[in-house]
């Protein structure tokens, strides 16, 4: 961030096809949900990152089955932006219910391949038509109508891929791994594929700017979503007991975990399992069997949305107060209620942050990409064992089910972190033991596991007031004692949560930007867009957890101002930094709730717009 | 029916006394009918010869949760939240098959507040001693009317109940519990010999408990007062438990008069025939029974129901015997190439 560089912009210039965008672009795929279309977009965007050019992808689906309007995006950027982008530069219609909609959606210039039955072209004059009869080639190759349809998905594939320079035998191999050993499906897709892209080359005159060219940005890289990245994240934690109740967008983390654990969580020997998964009657159960496994010595978990965060208050606070460790997901989805279930949002911080009644703070951890799904599910394990309590991993639907490119995940370089648990000889040497009692000042007390062969082993948990020796008590005296030292042990925990990220500007920027989870992905965008397009340069703190380290106050203080970017309606997390830095004005909101993901341009003229007025 | 013993008699076959197997003193109303059944599960754990560090005690919320801190110091406990103790046990017992767990709720913690959980767990057949201390009323709030009060009951205020009541024992046959039975606090000898099966028996073992509330529900209109129950209590059948470690001389009995039921662990419970025929071991039986008692305002005591060899909730999970929370690293986190083998594949 050093240097202020004022370059070309990428922007592509309409009618004029000698002018070329490469790798810096949007394709939309617009279809109808359950048509089967997701093998097809996958096989597209894989295509691409297996060309070397960096890829993101994201599904906008309904709440519902099969029917309605969905739209995939995928995004090509040699810079590696992973942010959604605005505009949308190539559409793929498929949809006669919202063809007509999207088309009148784009930009001028914009390019629309669809299905010719669609009868697109008279729309507009500003943007470049590919019709295509894709049915009718599915026709050719598939009998029955069912077959047709999924097969006219591939079609398309293939005739983007001869449109936009995609190399068929990158296409192949994508539809290799996606249909892996079901030979009949890859012969038939490649087929498909193949008749799409022959249909363009003997039909149509490429007429638009859009390339993509072979880099080598994504060799040792992988793609995954968010959910599957925090299964493995659970799987090598050594999570051993987990409940859950299905809920979009966060089911597909416990699924995705069951087959992982299948795969790897067997036991050679005996071929039994080293874990138990039980899909709960609701969340609160679910949360009650991770505490229950949890007090018992079980790494245990649950992951849920936000409805069933708000079942789990209750429970939350049982386990705070108790203090016994337990992991739970929070893949968010847009609320209050019902909410928009399927559109993603970060709207749940302050519940997660002060969930239950009474006194309480908890630990929330927020990863922002792919690795960090994977390394902060492992942290978020160790942190709940070590400060034993439940500990909130809160990721959200973008993350979560959308498509992501990344590193390969590092094997985590640090044993497993049991915290503080005394066995029948621990107990023996020291000859003592009261459950509640700070033996080491940090706040974090000791505890036993039920099964413990010792006298001194066994005490009572209670959700109700208790004493160091965890007896029934009521008396002033000891209900203080008790939340007093919870909240030093929240004041422990400052120094071990992860760390934030913290990029200074090497010019000394006043302008800081705030962004935590899934945002973080439109951020070096907006920060390069303020850069070279209106030469404001800025700072930027990126959280990974509640509590705050002491890295905030440092951070506000070396900015006049911080925009703190957010996806939810009233700035949940600005509202948090606000109670914990010194000088709370200087805060300011950027904030998006729409459902859909947040892209760098918004963020940019949201903050251009406030600075005017600065 | 003599048993060998040769400990001294104040020991029991793991040279415990009962001392051993003692809580706090209860804080409850004197006379509570809780506390006549804490006495017995003192007992019952004691002539079991359970260790008591392998014992867990769950609970919820109400008078009757607060029991288990009145039996068995030398044991794990938790006393959770209101009506959510299955869940809670479901997970302790997953962590760790070897734990003996007993829960003890209430009427109102177990079919009011709690009725989905307590559902699900009979329908998982979680291996564990359930025992609902039942007293029509909640006892902790003062006295109002739990989902088990009958029609027609009366508070001491002159409310009376006009809604049904829910059979938790019909309610536990539905869901598939393997080990259902009605017992009454003034009764010990039964209690006591139904804990002991309880104890034997691998799945959820279901023990419905009439258990008088002195303070709010034991007055005359109730239909869960000592005199009510103590007037209205028909036995089923006389029980005796005859532990795994003891040996049973043969006794001949009359034809038909005594059901002999060998439990899991080797031990067996002999019903004497008292009035009727009745076999325990007949699910359809057992409900039918209900059901005509329920109609007749018959109390019937007793074991309901029982399945001894039923599979419970771990073994359908196809959990390792090793407690899953003492499984060492790298029994739960697999090596770098199983990492490996992941990333390639989404490469
Ligand atoms: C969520 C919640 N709601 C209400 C209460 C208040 N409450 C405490 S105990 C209880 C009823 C207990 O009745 P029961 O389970 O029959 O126990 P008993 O006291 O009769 O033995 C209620 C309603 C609570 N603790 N938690
Ligand atoms: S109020 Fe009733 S249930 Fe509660 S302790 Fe007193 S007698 Fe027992
Ligand atoms: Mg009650």
């Amino acid at each position: 961030m050093s240097t202020i560089q004022v370059e070309p912009q990428a922007e592509p210039v309409p009618d004029s096809p000698q002018r070329q965008v490469v790798n810096d672009f949007s394709i939309q795929v617009a279809t109808v949900n359950g048509s089967g279309s997701q093998s097809s977009n996958n096989v597209l965007m894989r295509a691409i990152f297996q060309m070397g050019v960096p890829v993101s992808g994201k599904n906008l689906f309904p709440s519902n089955i099969a029917g309605l309007p969905t739209w995939f995006t995928i995004r090509a950027s040699k810079k590696g932006y992973v942010g959604r982008k605005r505009e949308i530069d190539v559409l793929i219609a498929l949809n006669p219910e919202t063809a007509k909609d999207d088309v009148e959606a784009l930009e001028p210039g914009r390019v629309v391949l669809y299905e010719e039955k669609l009868n697109l072209s008279k729309l507009r004059n500003d943007l470049t038509f590919y019709p295509v009869p894709f049915s009718k080639l599915a026709a050719e190759i598939a009998e029955d109508a069912k077959m047709r349809k999924l097969v006219a998905n591939m079609v398309y594939v293939g005739s983007a891929a001869e449109l936009f320079g995609i190399e068929m035998p990158e296409v192949e191999i994508a539809i290799g791994k996606w249909f892996k050993s079901k030979k009949k499906a890859v012969d038939l897709n490649v087929r498909a594929a193949q008749l799409g892209a022959k249909y363009v080359r003997e039909n149509l005159l490429k007429k638009d700017p859009y390339r993509i060219e072979r880099m080598d940005e994504t060799r040792g890289k992988i793609i995954i979503d968010g959910n599957s990245a925090c299964a493995l994240g659970s799987l090598f934690a050594g999570v051993t007991v987990v409940a859950w109740y299905p809920i979009t967008p966060a089911s597909s983390l416990c699924e995705s975990l069951i087959e992982y654990m299948r795969r790897y969580r067997i036991d050679r020997q005996t071929g039994k399992a080293t874990f138990a998964i039980v899909q709960a009657e609701d969340e609160l159960a679910a949360l009650g069997i991770a505490i229950g496994a949890g007090w018992a010595g079980a790494r245990a978990m649950t992951s849920t949305s936000g409805p069933g965060i708000s079942l789990m208050a209750e429970f939350t606070g049982l386990a705070y107060f108790t203090e016994i460790p337990c992991v739970i997901y929070d893949v968010q989805r847009v609320g209050p209620s019902t909410g928009l279930p399927t559109r993603t949002a970060q709207g749940d911080i302050l519940s997660l942050y002060y969930l239950s009644h009474g006194d309480t703070r908890h630990l929330v951890l927020f990863p922002a990409n792919m690795q960090e799904c994977f390394d902060l599910s492992i942290r978020a394990f160790d942190l709940a064992e070590r400060f034993q309590q439940p500990v909130f991993v809160a990721t959200d639907l973008d993350l979560g089910m959308n498509t992501w490119m990344s590193d390969e995940f590092r094997y985590p370089d640090l044993p497993i972190d049991r915290g503080k648990v005394l066995s029948a000889e621990d107990l023996e040497r020291i000859g003592e033991f009261a459950r509640y009692r700070d033996v080491d000042g940090d706040g974090i007390t000791y505890r036993t596991l039920p099964g413990t062969r010792h006298p001194l082993a066994p005490y009572f948990t209670r959700g109700s007031g208790h004493n160091e020796a965890a007896k029934y008590s009521e008396k002033p005296g000891d209900y203080l004692q008790l939340v007093e030292r919870l909240a030093r042990k929240y004041e422990t925990a400052r120094l071990w949560v992860p760390e934030p990220e913290i990029r200074y500007s090497t010019e000394g920027a006043r302008i800081g930007v705030v962004a935590y989870g899934s945002t973080d992905a439109a951020i070096e965008e907006c920060q390069d867009q303020l850069r070279t397009e209106h030469a404001i340069d800025t700072n930027y703190f990126r959280p990974r957890a509640l509590p705050f380290t002491a890295h905030v106050q440092k951070f506000v203080d070396r900015c006049d101002r911080v925009y703190v970017v957010e996806q939810n309606r009233d700035g949940q997390l600005a509202d948090i930094i606000k109670l914990d830095v010194s000088c709370p004005q200087k805060i300011r909101k950027v904030l998006h709730c729409t459902g859909i993901p947040i892209d760098a341009r918004f963020i940019t003229d949201q903050i251009l717009a406030q600075e005017k007025g600065a | 029916m003599s048993v060998t013993s040769e400990r001294p008699k104040n020991q029991n076959i793991i040279g415990l006394t009962t001392a051993d197997y003692k809580g706090l003193p209860s804080t409850l109303c004197s006379g509570c009918g809780h506390d006549a059944i804490t006495s017995q599960i003192v007992k019952a754990f004691f002539e079991m010869g359970v260790q008591p560090y392998q014992v867990v005690k769950m609970s919820g919320i109400g008078c009757s949760s607060k029991s288990t801190a009145y039996f068995m110091n030398a044991s794990h406990g938790f006393n959770g939240v209101h009506g959510r103790m299955p869940a809670v046990a479901t997970g302790a017992v997953l962590a760790n098959r070897n734990l003996i767990c007993i829960g003890v709720s209430g009427d109102g913690d177990t079919v009011s507040i709690g009725i989905g959980q307590f559902c699900h767990l009979l329908r998982r057949n979680v291996p564990m001693i359930y025992v609902i201390e039942n007293n029509g009323v909640y006892g902790l709030t003062k006295g109002q009317f739990s989902a088990t009060a009958d029609r027609g009951s009366r508070l001491k205020t002159g409310v009376v109940n006009d809604l049904p009541p829910i059979d938790c024992c019909a309610l536990a046959i539905e869901m598939g519990c393997s080990y259902v039975a009605r017992s009454f606090a003034g009764d010990p000898k039964q209690v006591v010999a139904l804990l002991q099966g309880a104890i034997s028996h691998r799945g959820t073992a279901l023990l419905d408990v009439i258990s008088p509330c002195v303070t709010f529900n034991n007055h005359e209109g109730s239909t869960k007062s000592y005199k009510w129950a103590k007037e209205h209590e028909e036995l089923l059948h006389e029980i005796d438990f005859i532990p795994y470690f003891e040996q049973v001389e043969t006794v001949d009995y009359g034809e038909g008069e005594i059901k002999d039921i060998p439990m899991n662990d080797g031990s067996h419970l002999t019903l004497r025939k008292v009035d009727r025929d009745y076999d325990p071991m007949n699910k359809n039986g057992a409900i039918r029974l209900l059901q005509e008692s329920r109609d007749a305002g018959q109390f019937l005591t007793g074991l309901i129901y029982v399945n001894p060899v039923s599979e419970n909730f771990v073994d359908v999970l196809n959990v390792i015997e090793e407690p899953l929370c003492l499984l060492p690293q790298n029994q739960v986190r697999p090596g770098p190439e199983a990492l490996k083998q992941v990333m390639r594949e989404l490469m």
